[in-house]
């Protein structure tokens, strides 16, 4: 396999994604899963535009970038927010102790 | 080569900067490492061609998000980040080394080179072709500001009673105080 900056920013995605998985399966803070949502959408990000630029239809997935980032801050808006009513309500931001369900 | 060298240790950094967001041992060093996954990524793009997508990841990536971050965590507090994990970590690096296998299997190499360079611009592709992706933008934008006022809003205390018998005890009150404020003055005897 040759090392060309497609090739390159491929293995980055492989590896953003698996850094960002890693850390929603072993993660329990609240704020710390949103952080690892957002590693995984800039992973997303770069493999649109490395798409692009290898099939030469770079506008159309600039604009799809464009579309996916500012749905991602949204989510990360509304998930901070979560986050702090949370802290509110119940004092903690474990995911393990959110659960009411007993069983 | 040269190029190769550059991408790659851009593309090192930033996966080096996403490791050391998860390990930080508290939050704010992570949001502040995942502003530099964010920065580096927007000069990768950059690079590949995409100057309008850097500017944007750059400045919203890592200025707005990263404020948000600070923001929350300055009201919300870091504590639990050191936890345990429910799922074992074996398990965890099984899944993602799976995965990540899966995704090189299916991606690399490319083989097909699809070389249609379009001469339309950004602009019209975007506000043209795209133009239900605005709409839903400008929705997701919308229904976010909303949901952020109402989920931030103070929550009030739960009433004890119906809203007619609450209203009833408060003129009550409100009448009694009046009474006792309003006692006639009795006239000193002259």
């Amino acid at each position: 396999m040759n090392f060309s900056p497609v090739n390159i920013c491929l293995l980055g995605v492989t590896g953003l994604v698996a850094v960002g998985f890693y850390g929603l399966l072993t993660t329990r803070n609240l704020i710390k899963v949103v952080i690892m949502l957002q590693i995984l959408v800039k992973a997303t990000v770069l493999g649109l535009i490395t798409a692009g630029n290898k099939s030469g239809q770079l506008y159309l997935t600039q604009s799809m970038a464009i579309t996916v980032i500012v749905a991602d801050t949204i989510v990360a808006v509304i998930g901070m927010a979560f986050a702090i009513q949370i802290r509110r309500q119940v004092g903690t931001l474990d995911t393990n102790d959110l659960s009411s369900l007993r069983g | 080569m040269l190029e190769t060298l550059i991408y790659g240790l851009l593309v090192g950094a930033a996966i080096f900067s996403a490791i050391q967001s998860l390990r930080a041992d508290s939050l704010l060093r992570s949001a502040i490492w995942l502003a530099g996954v964010s920065v580096l990524l927007s000069i990768v793009i950059y690079l590949l061609g995409a100057p309008q997508v850097a500017v944007i990841e750059l400045s919203v990536g890592a200025g707005l998000v990263t404020v948000l971050f600070v923001f929350a965590i300055s009201v919300a507090g870091g504590e639990g980040i050191g936890e345990r994990s429910l799922v074992p970590k074996p398990l965890a690096w099984g899944l993602i080394v799976f995965s990540g296998l899966l995704l090189i299997y299916f991606v690399l190499p490319i083989r097909t080179s699809i070389s249609s360079v379009s001469d339309t611009s950004l602009t019209a592709v975007f506000w043209e072709d795209r133009s239900l992706d605005l709409l839903v933008q400008v929705v997701l934008i919308y229904s976010g500001v909303l949901g952020l006022v109402g989920i931030l809003a103070e929550a009030k205390a739960p009433l004890q009673q119906s809203m007619v018998d609450e209203v009833a005890a408060e003129r009550e009150r409100d009448l009694q105080e009046m009474e006792i404020t309003a006692v006639p003055e009795v006239d000193p005897p002259i």
